[in-house]
């Protein structure tokens, strides 16, 4: 146990001080993983928790993008201001997709999430005047934050990075009481078993939205962080592939247990960034190795270490 | 608009129906039998036009590419079940995705290796090139050709799926899995055989919208999805559903570049999710249950 806490915190330390002994490149890349971190772990809130499985979760990270970047490009640069209705404007498309999403189940769910995906990135590519079309948005400023007796630069790469770093810790703190509050426990039994959980008298239409609200937001968070930090995004953020991402991290990394979609998102990353590194042709290995994983590692990397350390099952996959 | 103009919007519509009819009808064939939504379809659709391009080059000759590419897809096909998907038919939904998806982008990344980024071009053969009159209104040849495969494509699937000792198998494990084994129906025989066939119904397709548009990268991600809209119109697992999807998305974008320029995508997507809101299992499914 204790053994545990010293790897926990040897870790956050080594997460903290990154900055003063990694290169540039390397703080970048740190930075973006902790984006998809964010954004892999509110989507299993929907997908491991509440067993929805989502193919239109880049919907809520473009938005909170793409409206953040055009406050900060044409109405008023100011970080707070920007995230602040980037988010809003995530959280509302949740309310109303997530409203006429989770009347369905399962492939059907599945289907409908993936359908709106796929008109919020015909609109973000289409609307050329708002949205710039394939160009995207360039040159999103990052503008100081402004507090009452102090500013802080956020120009640097590794003030960028503490950015980053606390907003992901604080979102990653508030969906860890979530998943262990009350209304965490309904919603894992609803992923169990949604029919009996309506005969307790849970209305499971409505947790299932709320779960799904929240997803939303906090991927519009991810969206929000990632806009000023690339500098430039394009409409491949709202493609269907990028509503991949984190379903694949999430099953990489293990849907049961809260941080193992972060451990996917870090091995997702890697690959991706290392592969491309030695070779153009990084999709070839990707596939290869989610195909090996399938076939031989169902279950999640860490879910595989927790089973064989613990000699405990976690269950199956619903979905 | 003058009746011509509308005669010849609706054939282009029509042209673009077929080969989105004949992709679909792969999808929606193996998802009928074999429950499994096929990610890497779009890429075997993308394989089909390159082989095109290539057997063009190579032999001069369009029609050994429409003989010969969909074979190749549909072998392609085979050897990805019986080595990949076999092994995964009890796993749940999201890791037969997942692993559908590592074939994805297996493929494009072949693809790259052989033909690079470049854009590449295939030419209709010489007796189909130029134009034709139908009621007044000149039309290319080709596309009129493409109307005419996915009809013969079409009443050829029909009559193998309702006359055929074969086709009845399918159409059996289709509707109930358990009992046609119990009837002596040889499954993982049959599974492999319906993949292979919506191999080939991909790989045709592919070779049939090659003259008709650039062939490149990415013609995989975004063909699969819109093949899965029309699939989810139609009705998962249901062939005439995807021959309605099909000829609803071609008349939706080829009048929708008329009306409601740019965004006539967006509307095809409306569509999907009004459908799977009023009738989850699609326009010609069954009913839920």
């Amino acid at each position: 146990m204790l053994n545990r806490y010293l790897w926990f915190t040897g870790l956050i330390i080594l997460i903290i001080l990154a900055p003063l002994f990694l290169s540039n490149f390397l703080v970048v890349f740190l930075t973006e993983m902790l984006i998809m971190i964010l954004f892999a772990i509110s989507f299993n809130l929907l997908f491991g928790y509440t067993g929805l499985l989502s193919f239109g979760h880049a919907a809520f990270f473009s938005i909170g993008s793409y409206v953040t970047g055009l406050i900060l490009l044409h109405i008023y640069p100011s970080i707070p201001l920007a995230f602040l209705i980037g988010v809003i404007a995530a959280t509302l498309a949740a309310c109303i997709i997530g409203y006429f999403c989770v009347r369905l189940d399962e492939i059907y769910f599945a289907m409908l999430t993936l359908a709106f995906g796929m008109m919020v990135h015909t609109i973000v590519w289409k609307w050329d005047r708002l949205t710039g079309g394939a160009d995207g948005l360039v040159n999103i400023p990052r503008p100081p934050l402004n507090f009452l007796l102090f500013q802080v630069d956020l120009s640097s790469i590794a003030s960028y990075y503490y950015f980053t770093l606390i907003l992901v810790a604080i979102s990653l703190y508030i969906l860890w009481v979530i998943v262990n509050s009350h209304f965490g426990l309904a919603l894992k039994a609803i992923r169990e078993n949604s029919d009996r959980i309506q005969f307790v008298g849970i209305n499971v239409r409505r947790y299932r939205l709320i779960s799904f609200v929240i997803s939303g937001f906090f991927c519009g968070l991810a969206g929000a962080i990632f806009g000023p930090f690339l500098k430039s995004i394009t409409p491949s953020i709202a493609f269907w592939t990028k509503s991949a991402e984190p379903v694949f991290m999430s099953l990489l990394g293990g849907t049961k247990i809260f941080l193992a979609p972060a451990v996917g998102s870090v091995i997702f990353m890697y690959l991706k960034e290392i592969i491309s590194g030695y070779t153009e042709l990084w999709m070839i290995y990707l596939g290869a190795i989610l195909i090996g994983f399938v076939l031989f590692l169902p279950g999640g990397i860490v879910g595989f270490l927790y089973e064989k350390l613990k000699g405990r099952r976690l269950g199956g996959i619903v979905g | 608009m003058t009746p011509s103009t509308f005669l010849s919007f609706f054939l282009n519509g029509l042209t673009s129906a077929m080969t989105f009819f004949i992709i679909a009808s792969g999808l929606t064939l193996i998802y009928g039998v074999l429950r499994i939504l096929n990610l890497a379809h779009g890429s075997l659709f993308m394989l089909g036009a390159f082989f095109t391009y290539q057997l063009t080059q190579w032999l001069g000759n369009f029609w050994y590419a429409l003989l010969f590419a969909p074979l190749i897809c549909g072998v392609a096909g085979i050897l990805m079940e019986r080595i990949f998907l076999r092994p995964v038919y009890g796993v749940p939904i999201p890791f037969q995705l997942l692993l559908t998806f590592g074939l994805m982008l297996l493929i494009a990344d072949i693809v790259r290796i052989f033909w690079g980024v470049a854009f590449r071009t295939a030419t209709e053969p010489k007796v189909l090139s130029g134009t034709m009159n139908i009621f007044g209104v000149s039309y290319p040849r080709y596309n009129f050709f493409v109307i005419v495969m996915g009809v013969i494509v079409g009443i050829f699937i029909w009559l193998f799926l309702t006359k055929t000792r074969f086709g009845k198998m399918i159409r059996a494990s289709s509707s109930d899995r358990e009992v046609a084994s119990g009837m002596g129906i040889n499954v993982p025989w049959l599974y492999t055989s319906v993949f292979g066939i919506g191999a080939y119904l991909a790989g045709l397709s592919g070779v049939l919208a090659a003259p008709l548009r650039s062939i490149m990268l990415e013609m995989d991600v975004h063909t699969i999805v819109e093949a899965f809209a029309i699939v989810v119109i139609g009705g998962l697992g249901s062939i005439p559903g995807a021959l309605i999807g099909s000829l609803l998305l071609g008349q939706l974008n080829s009048f929708g570049t008329l009306y409601i320029p740019r965004f006539e995508m967006a509307f095809m997507y409306v569509f999907m999710a009004i459908i799977l809101l009023i009738r989850p299992k699609g326009l010609l499914g069954e009913e839920v249950s």
